[in-house]
């Protein structure tokens, strides 16, 4: 800043070049937030416009209609997304949190270092390879395309962002915490179940709820996993239809109507995940574990 | 029962475990003590939680086993001689992967050089000049675009995006860089172009959160010592902080490279998927992602499952390795402060 509090006897004044790629600068700053913030605002802004203008009940309680034919809606859509996911859940939380604790009480050592540095590397490995993973440890061995299938794949996708997150929270925990718990003749197991993981249960959570939001959209894994159905179906062994899974087949489409829908099946997606990741905020910032840090 | 590993490196002195294997042997005189169905039950929880542990380690064993398995059929019929064929025939079962690595890589050029100045200059605004009222919804709004999933980018990018691109921005580039041949031909608006630009959306959140974090650690009297020298906010801003964090900016950068690399979704929906090279960013193309994503689940032939699949193996290699050196530069700055690319 220019105006720095010296008096202009004793210091030379600072050039005009030097002002003016200051003021340059801040300027370019500036510009790069509204271009960013300009596509952010334009599709949340088009995605509201189109989702809430497509949106009625029988999008939300009907059957999709036959190809061409105009109505309809993504009730087996939405039903198989909640299969889906909460196969994933089940499959990928416990272990995703089991590796956490191991990592944060017991992987001080070699074997904890080699875990915490796979982890993080599963969480850079594409969706579509996971997906690829799906297919020959799930549809081969069935023989068809299955809503289990995604389920594992998605649940891959889940443990490494728990299991990191977890090991984080549980290593905010107080020392202290568990040397009173063996102090009074606790087992280990029941000290780090009902003290140490108790003490940083919101934590935990935010992180399964960080993956269930990354996980929920995702769209790729299930390509050739559960391919995706027009018909009702609740069977965890059969073809399911997922809401990203149909917005990809109706944009895809030629047809003015799925394409409303598409839309529709967007915000009804967004609405799960910006509440889920709202909630997270609300949680973290309620600190309900601050106790611990 | 003192377990090597149960390592206490915070609490010396007796272990409390370790008092378990004296009360086994003491169970009728001190009955206040654990009898030795505790031990059994530390020994099962210990055991149980490694195994979760472990199956970490399986899963990435598992993902490399069956990639490695299901591509062989592949590599035994092309070799090497795949990664640099362009030819791409499933009838007559000749597959060459170079048209889709180079749209890869092209596709994820094209967003690096739109988003790495955008993001820089956002986390250098948050940091550095932005009032502090307004950082806390700033970075809650980019954190925002990254909670989008990847198919709703693709279907604004596919109705909104591609017929801004066709109808305005394709033929202003056209007649003024018209001459580099980058663009040229016809103005269907999908194509790299449009895949490049809608990747650099998606990833400008990541490199920006993370060149953040990483502007963050930069410590505060490098400021003000190149403050107290008269230098202006900007020269502050190059000298005192870009300069000290030049390695974690990299590392972010890079991770977002490997976001845009392994990104299925949206490109698949705008770059056009055909597999071609060609110089014009114009033209359509297609990703390693993208033709997995089309063409996996219709794949007839276990040659073109196997190629389709070694695909997905080299996609997985590159990724593996952009993000490994990705952690390692973050880390050098941020001093083993875990990056956050996912959240």
């Amino acid at each position: 800043m220019p105006e720095i509090a010296v008096s202009a006897k004793t210091v030379p004044p600072i050039s005009l070049r030097r002002r003016m790629t200051d003021r340059l600068m801040t300027g370019l700053a500036v510009l790069t937030v509204f271009l960013v913030l300009a596509p952010l605002i334009a599709i949340f802004g088009y995605l509201v416009y189109r989702g809430v203008g497509s949106i009625s009940w029988s999008f939300l309680t009907h059957m999709p209609k036959p190809v061409g034919e105009p109505g309809g809606g993504m009730a087996n859509a939405i039903v198989g997304s909640v299969i889906i996911l909460a196969i994933a859940s089940i499959i990928g939380v416990p272990f995703g949190i089991g590796a956490g604790i191991y990592l944060a009480e017991f992987g001080r050592n070699r074997l904890g270092s080699v875990i915490r540095f796979t982890a993080d590397v599963l969480n850079g490995v594409p969706s579509i390879v996971i997906g690829i993973v799906g297919y020959a440890i799930v549809v081969l061995y069935q023989k068809h395309f299955s809503a289990l299938a995604g389920g594992v794949a998605l649940s891959i996708m889940m443990v490494p962002t728990i299991c990191r997150t977890t090991e984080e929270m549980l290593l905010l925990v107080p020392q202290a915490l568990r040397e009173a718990a063996y102090g009074l003749g606790i087992p280990r197991w029941r000290t780090t179940l009902s003290i140490v993981l108790r003490t940083a249960t919101s934590g935990v959570i935010t992180g399964i709820m960080l993956a269930f939001a990354r996980i929920a959209g995702e769209t790729a894994p299930l390509l050739f996993t559960t391919l995706g159905n027009q018909f009702w179906n609740v069977r965890y062994d059969q073809p399911t239809a997922a809401l990203p899974l149909q917005i990809y087949v109706y944009a895809n489409s030629a047809y003015e109507d799925w394409h409303r829908q598409a839309w529709a099946g967007s915000f009804v997606l967004i609405v799960l995940i910006v509440t889920s990741v709202a909630a997270v905020r609300y949680v973290v910032r309620r600190g309900s574990f601050g106790g611990a840090a | 029962m003192a377990n090597p590993a149960f390592p206490r490196p915070d609490m010396p002195g007796p272990q409390p475990v370790a008092g378990a294997k004296v009360n086994s042997a003491a169970v009728e005189r001190a009955p206040l003590l654990r009898s030795s169905s505790g031990e059994f039950a530390d020994r099962t929880f210990q055991s149980a939680i490694t195994a979760c542990g472990l199956a970490v380690l399986g899963v990435l064993v598992l993902i490399v086993y069956e990639l490695v398995t299901r591509s062989q059929l592949s590599w035994h019929a092309f070799g090497f001689k795949f990664f640099a064929s362009s030819e791409w025939d499933p009838v007559r079962e000749q597959f060459g992967a170079l048209p889709f690595i180079y749209g890869t890589l092209v596709s994820s050029l094209v967003a690096l050089i739109i988003a790495v100045p955008l993001s820089i200059g956002v986390a250098v605004f948050t940091t550095e000049m932005c009032p502090k009222a307004l950082r806390g919804p700033l970075s809650f709004f980019v954190e925002l675009l990254a909670a989008i999933p990847s198919v709703i980018y693709g279907l604004w990018a596919f109705f909104v995006l591609v017929p801004l691109l066709s109808g305005y921005v394709q033929p202003f580039l056209a007649s003024t860089f018209g001459w580099t041949g980058l663009f040229s031909g016809p103005h269907y608006g999908i194509g790299m172009l449009a895949a490049g630009i809608i990747l650099a959306i998606m990833i400008i959140p990541i490199i920006s959160s993370i060149a953040r974090e990483v502007l963050m650690v930069v410590p505060q009297h490098q400021r003000e010592g190149v403050l107290a020298l008269g230098a202006t906010r900007w020269e502050m801003i190059r000298v005192g902080v870009l300069r000290n964090a030049r390695a974690g900016i990299v590392g972010a950068i890079i991770l977002g490279l490997g976001r845009a690399l392994g990104e299925t979704m949206a490109v698949t929906m705008v770059i056009g998927n055909r597999p071609e090279i060609s110089k014009s960013l114009f033209a359509p193309g297609h990703t390693m992602a993208s033709v997995l994503a089309t063409e996996f689940s219709e794949a007839t032939g276990d040659t073109y499952l196997s190629a389709l699949v070694e695909i997905g193996l080299a996609l997985f290699l590159v990724t593996i390795i952009v993000n490994a050196l990705a952690q390692l530069m973050v880390w050098t700055v941020t001093r083993g402060q875990p990056a956050r690319g996912n959240a």
